[in-house]
């Protein structure tokens, strides 16, 4: 199925913007993508006509708004595969979502001289709240190498596996990087010693279909933010037999059930994980995001997304001097590379006075530019908004980069 | 020429520029004339923290005047350093204190000067300042 492009950017009002005078090229979806009408209205609507605090009132806003965002928990439930609806959590985002299960986990099943596992692939989200675990617990951060191409060697994967290896921590596709990882395959080896996996799908979830139950994984993440939803919205599926056995992360509001001056009982799931006001406006939101990429279709999107990534692959690969850095089998629609003798800074600079919105920088991903022996890359992230033409502006872009610091 | 006489001078250069590409031009070649650092400061004691490009800068004193030197391994970065250095080098530390930077804001770079743009202008001028207080103090004493 072929996707209809012009009509696809006429939903996202952002992109129709002239920036330094040149039609905005925006490929920094990888840090947030851009918002259909249909969510910005949506949340317009709420705050027009639906808002009041859920769970709380009796009254009839509260509870219409109440029995929306729960409709937004069963959208998430569906788009993910979970089994139940309360396995569906909802956070502020993806690192909120990591620390949650860093610090419930860990205090409920980490302790001295126990094994984390992360990936080199890994975003400082999924680093450092297991550091600071291990840093309380006095427990050990094992790291699964990684090859030239920028591909989770599984061998060794293995071999990091212990008698004290107690969680698995690790991204589906990278976001400095591209790299999508056989999640299937650590999944499995992980369960053999009956570990559980958390994977990271912050940058899965808006390229292609995501089946928790069939991947098995224990815990699954990602952001709202990333999917063309709003900000400040994600979500933490985990295996109820998980969720039930670890502590609260944060306490108050609609999670308790009972408190007196003695002791506090707490909400069952979902409810017990989501202390405060939860962000319900941007919750409903969130499920108006994926019900507009189920329409447009997962598959359709992989398949058009894929033909861009290839299409800039080929382009850019035959600009002299560059170097594309993550070059794995698998791949979500980001490049990564570098300009030989030209800073990636430099190049952002000139790159941005074009119109072209790019990253530059370690991506928050410093351990992975260790690895490569680089400071930083520029990355192109593409959306199904993009187009090939969009990909030659950056093409030529690139060629007037390199004729201004070559 | 005074602080602000030089300050002048640099953006009656930039107000013949309409374009960024000009601009950044100018400043490829501001980089390129910019003496080099003596390589025994371009280590990490001098680098600059929190820039996307690397900086070192240096400053010592010759007689009453401050003399700075700095690098980038970023062009523009590079070229930026050149221009402040083109203002502060050869001043007393107190108009260096004294005086503010408006040259920044009139050639347009003053939106690169926010703490959220990593490229190094901020922390620059903030580095050059500081020396300068380091100097005044000394002088004073």
């Amino acid at each position: 199925m072929s996707l209809d492009i012009q009509k696809i950017r006429n939903d996202f009002p952002i992109l129709s913007q002239e920036v330094y005078k040149k039609p905005l090229v925006y490929f920094d979806n990888g840090a947030t993508t851009q918002k259909p009408q249909a969510v910005i209205d949506e949340e317009i609507r709420i705050y027009s006509k639906e808002n009041s605090n859920i769970h709380r009132g009796v009254h009839y806003l509260s509870e219409q708004l109440t029995q929306r965002y729960e409709d937004a928990r069963k959208v998430v439930q569906q788009f993910i595969h979970a089994g139940h609806d309360h396995e569906v959590i909802f956070t502020s985002g993806t690192t909120e979502s990591i620390n949650t299960i860093a610090f419930s986990f860990g205090e409920q099943f980490i302790s001295e001289g126990d094994e984390i596992i992360i990936s080199t692939l890994e975003h400082h989200a999924n680093i450092v709240p297991w550091q600071m675990l291990c840093e309380r617990k006095k427990a050990i951060l094992k790291v699964i190498p990684i090859n030239d191409n920028g591909e989770l060697l599984l061998d060794e994967y293995e071999n990091l596996i212990s008698q004290k290896t107690k969680i698995i921590s690790v991204n589906y596709a990278s976001n400095a990087l591209g790299t999508v990882n056989d999640i299937k395959k650590i999944i499995e080896i992980a369960h053999q010693q009956d570990i559980p996996v958390l994977i990271d799908g912050a940058q899965i979830v808006q390229h292609g279909e995501v089946d928790v139950q069939e991947l098995d994984c224990d815990f699954f993440v990602f952001s709202g933010h990333k999917i063309y939803g709003p900000n400040g919205i994600g979500v933490l599926y985990g295996k109820e037999k998980w969720l039930n056995k670890m502590p609260p992360f944060m306490t108050g509001g609609e999670m308790i059930k009972k408190v007196t001056f003695e002791k506090t009982t707490f909400n069952e799931l979902p409810f017990k994980f989501e202390a405060g006001t939860p962000n319900y406006v941007a919750a409903i939101g969130l499920a108006t995001a994926i019900n507009y990429v189920q329409n447009i279709g997962l598959e359709a999107i992989a398949e058009y997304e894929k033909d861009l990534l290839d299409y800039a692959t080929e382009k850019l690969k035959s600009i002299e001097g560059l170097k594309i850095i993550g070059t794995a089998q698998e791949k979500v629609s980001v490049i990564s590379f570098n300009l030989e003798n030209i800073h990636h800074f430099d190049a952002g600079m000139v790159i941005d006075k074009m119109g072209i919105a790019v990253r530059t920088g370690h991506h928050c991903a410093e351990p992975l530019m260790k690895r490569f022996n680089i400071e930083g890359t520029i990355r192109a992230s593409f959306s199904f908004y993009n187009t090939k033409e969009e990909i030659d502006k950056l093409y030529d872009a690139i060629l007037i980069v390199k004729q201004m610091f070559g | 020429m005074t602080l602000n006489e030089r300050q002048d001078e640099i953006i009656e250069e930039f107000s013949i520029f309409d374009d960024w590409m000009d601009k950044y031009n100018y400043l490829i070649e501001l980089s390129k004339d910019l003496p080099e650092i003596d390589p025994k400061y371009k280590t990490n004691e001098y680098l600059i923290e929190g820039c996307q490009s690397k900086v070192w800068l240096f400053a010592d004193m010759e007689g009453e005047k401050v003399k700075y030197s700095a690098d980038s391994d970023a062009i523009i970065t590079k070229g930026i350093a050149a221009l402040l250095i083109r203002v502060l080098d050869g001043q007393k530390p107190s108009d260096i204190l004294n005086n503010d930077l408006y040259f920044l804001d009139k050639i347009g770079l003053q939106q690169n000067l926010s703490p959220t743009r990593s490229n190094g202008l901020l922390a620059m001028v903030k580095q050059m300042k500081l020396y300068a207080m380091a100097y005044q103090a000394k002088m004073e004493k």
